[in-house]
């Protein structure tokens, strides 16, 4: 085929072509507008504390039923001033990063497999129905028959709790791709793996990284309530303890540092998903 | 009876679609007969859902024909090749890419380029459909007559021998419209591919083509043929030639029969009061 047949002569008349500068929108959020979510939420959360502190001030209840944020406080100070907390941090973290890591590369993979190649998706439904419509943590009894109460155990449920809403998004994300898109793909001729590679994948990406959001919520609820059934060290397990031994403020303190990482990680993910969204316009 | 120097030629060229939820066949297309000649500027009117889009997406090799046959240069046409190019109705356009990315995506899914000559000549595409200092806009920071520069800037770029236009400018404004065809006029007659435009207005099938097919009502058939004889160049003023009018109103004359759909067909299709 003959690229050089012609070339684009004189460049034809442009009449509806304002200056490059002014191409993105000029609706710019005021800078009152763009700190409002921040201002609010702050706000809300120290309203929130206040009451709680009041109520809790007024000691209708023993400090067992209802510990105000002070207490709380204190005892998340107290619970770093010990070595044991970063034995459970650390052992948590391991089980987390583990059996988390392991769920998105197989989730990933598995998820776009399944998307992209009918058959197996056929092959493969039945058992992530099976999963997905059933807690995970049901087999917490099994996984300590097979692998013990340490490390092993827990990773198995973080695991088998993120992996399926990874696969079930990314197979979503998958199946999604606009039919539009594929038929100009196919009508210049682009190979299946082009297709894949610079349509399909690219398509995917925020059911993807959604996936990987709602995995997270799986995973952590898998770290405590595992270490709650039966663990020796771990975040869930000083929960588990503290609450058996009425120490709530320590509790909570424990609470705090899940709920901590889950926050951590989610907003994480969402820097990451805005990045990948630099193409949409902002429409706030 | 066909030029054997044709560049496309249709011989009763049936399609049928399969319809999964009646399990019934569905013929779209019903025979028909044409030729495109090298270079040439042919368009396609018809009432909606004759057919047209079908016939053009069998051109392009997206979808099989059931009976006849269907060649480009004398060679069966089976699947999509860099020989064509299709300038669709809907952009289509990969809205993670800036203009030039989707510029390039037609050459690069072809594998016909280097990534270096692709860019430079992109750019050159993009100045030529008159988007110049976009390269780096997203699609949905386009206005739709920017984004279907586009679809016509990835089109040419593959330099294809024939372009199929599928109303590429029907999602647009009045205005916006005519200026799309004053510029698809000057780059045709620029590099004078040979090109099959479909459209749904009359006007402009006149003012672009050489040659005016018109198709039947479903299942499309070709019912009539006419020859454009108006000067080129053409601008805006010969919008308003008698001639022009003339064969506007031939054309129009043609389209209202196939429009015209008998009484008892109607009354056919109403459910019983
Ligand atoms: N994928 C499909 N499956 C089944 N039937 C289809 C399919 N695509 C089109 N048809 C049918 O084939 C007929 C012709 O459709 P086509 O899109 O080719 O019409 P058209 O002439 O391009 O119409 P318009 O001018 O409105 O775009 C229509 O009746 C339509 O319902
Ligand atoms: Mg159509």
């Amino acid at each position: 085929m003959s690229i050089q047949s012609w070339e684009p002569a004189a460049p034809t008349t442009t009449l509806d072509r304002p200056p490059a500068q002014e191409r993105r929108s000029i609706v710019k959020p005021s800078r009152g507008k763009q700190y409002e979510p921040i201002v609010i939420g702050t706000f809300s959360v120290i309203l929130a504390l206040t009451a709680w502190q009041l109520v809790a001030n007024a000691r209708v209840m023993p400090i067992l039923f209802l510990p105000g944020p002070n207490d709380v406080a204190q005892a998340f100070v107290k619970l770093f001033q010990t070595d044991d907390i970063w034995l459970d941090i650390g052992t948590s973290g391991a089980e987390l990063g583990i059996g988390y890591g392991m769920a998105i590369a197989i989730g990933l993979v598995t998820g776009l497999l399944m998307g992209w190649y009918t058959r197996f998706q056929y092959a493969l439904d039945p058992f992530v129905n099976f999963f997905y419509s059933t807690p995970r943590i049901v087999l917490i009894p099994l996984f300590i028959i097979w692998f013990g109460i340490d490390m092993p155990s827990k990773i198995a449920v973080i695991f088998l709790g993120a992996l399926f809403p990874i696969i079930i998004n990314t197979m979503a994300g998958v199946r999604n791709t606009e039919a539009a898109l594929l038929r100009v793909a196919r009508s210049f001729g682009a190979s299946d793996a082009l297709i894949f590679r610079r349509v399909v994948l690219p398509g995917s990406v925020p059911f993807i990284l959604t996936g990987f959001r709602l995995g997270i919520g799986h995973a952590l609820t898998g770290v405590v309530v595992a270490e709650l059934i039966a663990a020796r060290h771990g975040v869930g397990q000083l929960i588990a303890i503290a609450g058996q031994t009425f120490q709530t403020p320590k509790m909570l303190a424990g609470v705090i540092l899940i709920a901590g990482t889950g926050m951590l990680l989610t907003t994480i993910l969402q820097r990451i998903e805005n990045r990948f969204q630099a193409w949409r316009p902002q429409l706030r | 009876m066909y030029d054997r120097s044709a560049k496309l030629a249709a011989k009763g060229v049936v399609i049928e679609y399969w319809l999964h939820r009646s399990k019934t066949i569905f013929r779209a297309v019903q025979g028909v007969d044409l030729t495109v000649r090298p270079g040439e500027f042919l368009a396609i009117v018809g009432p909606s859902g004759c057919g047209k889009t079908t016939f053009l997406n069998a051109v392009d090799g997206l979808i099989p024909i059931a009976e006849g046959s269907l060649t480009l240069d004398g060679r069966e046409i089976t699947k999509p090749g860099a020989d064509r190019a299709m300038v669709f109705q809907q952009p289509g356009l990969l809205p993670w890419r800036t203009v030039l990315g989707n510029v390039m995506f037609g050459v690069e899914a072809q594998g016909t380029m280097t990534k270096d000559e692709a860019q430079r000549r992109a750019k050159q595409q993009i100045e030529l459909v008159g988007l110049k200092g976009f390269e780096d806009a997203y699609p949905l920071e386009l206005s739709g007559g920017m984004q279907q520069r586009v679809n016509l800037a990835r089109a040419l770029l593959t330099d294809p021998e024939m372009l199929l236009l599928d109303e590429p400018f029907a999602a647009l404004d009045a205005q916006t419209r005519e200026m799309m065809q004053l510029e698809l006029l000057k780059i045709w007659s620029q590099t004078r591919k040979t090109a099959l435009f479909i459209t749904h207005d009359i006007k402009e099938a006149i003012y672009l083509s050489d040659r005016v097919i018109v198709f039947t009502r479903r299942p499309g058939r070709v019912k009539n043929e006419l020859e454009i004889k108006l000067s080129r160049p053409r601008d805006l003023r010969v919008k308003r030639d008698p001639q022009f009018l003339t064969y506007e109103d031939e054309i129009w004359e043609s389209i209202q029969e196939e429009l015209a759909v008998p009484a008892e067909r109607l009354m056919a299709g109403m459910p019983a009061a």
